[in-house]
């Protein structure tokens, strides 16, 4: 569904992407845990192709169409409401927002108003509404979990579980250990460009990954 | 794709900039001001024993609508950057070339209203009778106007992500604007001195040619200039 072979790619001297290689199938969620600066948003860029890789490559099952992506900005705009952004994006896929996926979220009464108007919590949510207003077959997460409360954490969560028991694929990546762990199916450790670490989760919980992670990116 | 794909994807994109400069009225609102300031400065500066009103009122209201487009087309872009929904766009399985042609008609139509309330403002300050050669005169500002807009929703696109934005685009874009202005400025002077039609035929033809090579060049290059 999602496959990445002999990726590279620098700005300048900074190498941000060195030989990475994975493939994600339908129904797996893969988790990358790297510090700031690891090359984990560049390697989203890529896999979405937003970034031409300088060499290897990287392909979506679906192209470009099956892509839903949360990133660090909400790529929301605040003068228009949640609906109306919601319409624009959804137009851009021939496709209309669904009334169910805002309920989902929570953010159905709030549809009316306008995204400026709204807390940063809710902003994300509608920003998740956005990334999968089309039904996305292969999720790209940055930082997902970013300014969302508690509650909101848990609707992406429950969202993100569906998302993949419905045989959908999942790259999520951020510098939290406490995020997103128990959501994978795979875990990547990632430090300077380079995957240092890509397995199966097998079980491991939380703790187990965050001590490994702390070892393997000391 | 085909092309109603082409151009729902692009009217998509102008119709949402349209109506976030509804909401805001930010840029439209300073474009305006600017206008109406400029012409008030020149009615009151000028000399009018020194040089007449049709000499001078061509010139002036193709400076003052090229500054006030400016600011339009300084904001064309730099609204895609603010929560990072250009790479949304980028993401969208739609044509690079429609969002481009998005941003154009957008452009296009707030330029239009620049120019619809700077020309009678014009007429008034500068007592120039417009009315004898309304029509004339919307096909010579229509035909300047898709030129050098076309040429700088293209710049925009290319400064946008730069550091001094705002001061490139118009070192980059006051070359390009300098042959439609100058046939525009022509037409429009001999226009308001009521010389035949037939005088600015010439330019109009090359303001047409301008426009056709321009948006031309725009669409195949546009793509280049947003990759990362």
């Amino acid at each position: 569904m999602l496959r990445a072979e002999g990726l590279r790619h620098s700005f300048g001297a900074v190498r941000a992407l060195d030989d990475v290689s994975f493939t994600v199938n339908p129904g797996q969620t893969l988790a990358v845990f790297g510090p700031n600066g690891a090359g984990k948003t560049t390697l989203l860029k890529v896999l979405a192709g937003l970034i031409q890789p300088q060499a290897g490559r990287a392909h979506v099952d679906g192209g470009r169409r099956a892509i839903g992506w949360i990133g660090h900005q909400p790529q929301l705009y605040g003068q228009l409401t949640v609906i109306e952004n919601l319409r624009f994006w959804a137009s851009l896929y021939d496709t209309h927002p669904n009334a169910d996926l805002l309920a989902r979220l929570g953010i159905q009464e709030h549809a009316n108003r306008p995204v400026r108007a709204l807390s940063r919590g809710l902003v994300q949510r509608v920003a998740i509404a956005r990334a999968l207003v089309h039904d996305p077959r292969v999720l790209l997460l940055d930082e997902p979990f970013t300014g969302l409360d508690r509650t909101a954490a848990e609707a992406l969560s429950r969202l993100l579980g569906h998302h993949a028991a419905a045989g959908r694929a999942t790259v999520l990546v951020t510098h939290n250990v406490e995020e997103g762990t128990e959501l994978a199916t795979d875990v990547a450790f990632m430090r300077n460009g380079r995957f240092v670490h890509c397995a199966p989760r097998s079980g491991r919980d939380p703790s187990d990954i965050a001590a490994e992670y702390r070892s393997a990116v000391a | 794709m085909r092309l109603p794909d082409l151009v729902r994807h692009a009217w998509a994109v102008a119709r949402k900039d349209l109506l976030v400069e509804y909401r805001s009225r930010t840029a439209i609102l300073a474009a305006i001001a600017f206008v109406v300031l400029v012409l008030i400065v020149f009615n009151f500066g000028r000399d009018p024993t020194a040089v007449s009103n049709v000499d001078l009122a061509p010139s002036i209201l193709w400076v003052t609508f090229t500054f006030a487009a400016i600011l339009a087309l300084n904001r064309a872009f730099q609204l895609e950057l603010e929560n990072q929904a250009l790479d949304g766009l980028l993401l969208a399985p739609i044509q690079r070339s429609s969002i481009y042609l998005g941003k154009l008609i957008a452009n296009l139509a707030f330029v239009a209203l620049i120019e619809v309330i700077g020309v009678p403002l014009l007429a008034l300050f500068f007592n120039v009778r417009i009315l004898p050669v309304m029509g004339p005169l919307a096909g010579v500002v229509a035909l300047a106007t898709v030129g050098f807009v076309t040429v700088g929703t293209l710049f925009s696109a290319m400064t946008v992500r730069t550091r001094f934005a705002e001061l490139l685009l118009p070192v980059l874009l006051l070359p390009f604007m300098i042959p439609p202005l100058i046939w525009a400025v022509l037409a429009t002077g001999r226009l308001f001195a009521a010389r035949p039609l037939s005088e600015i035929e010439g330019w109009l033809k090359m303001l047409a040619a301008y426009d056709i090579v321009f948006v031309g060049i725009a669409l195949l290059l546009f793509p280049a200039t947003v990759n990362e």
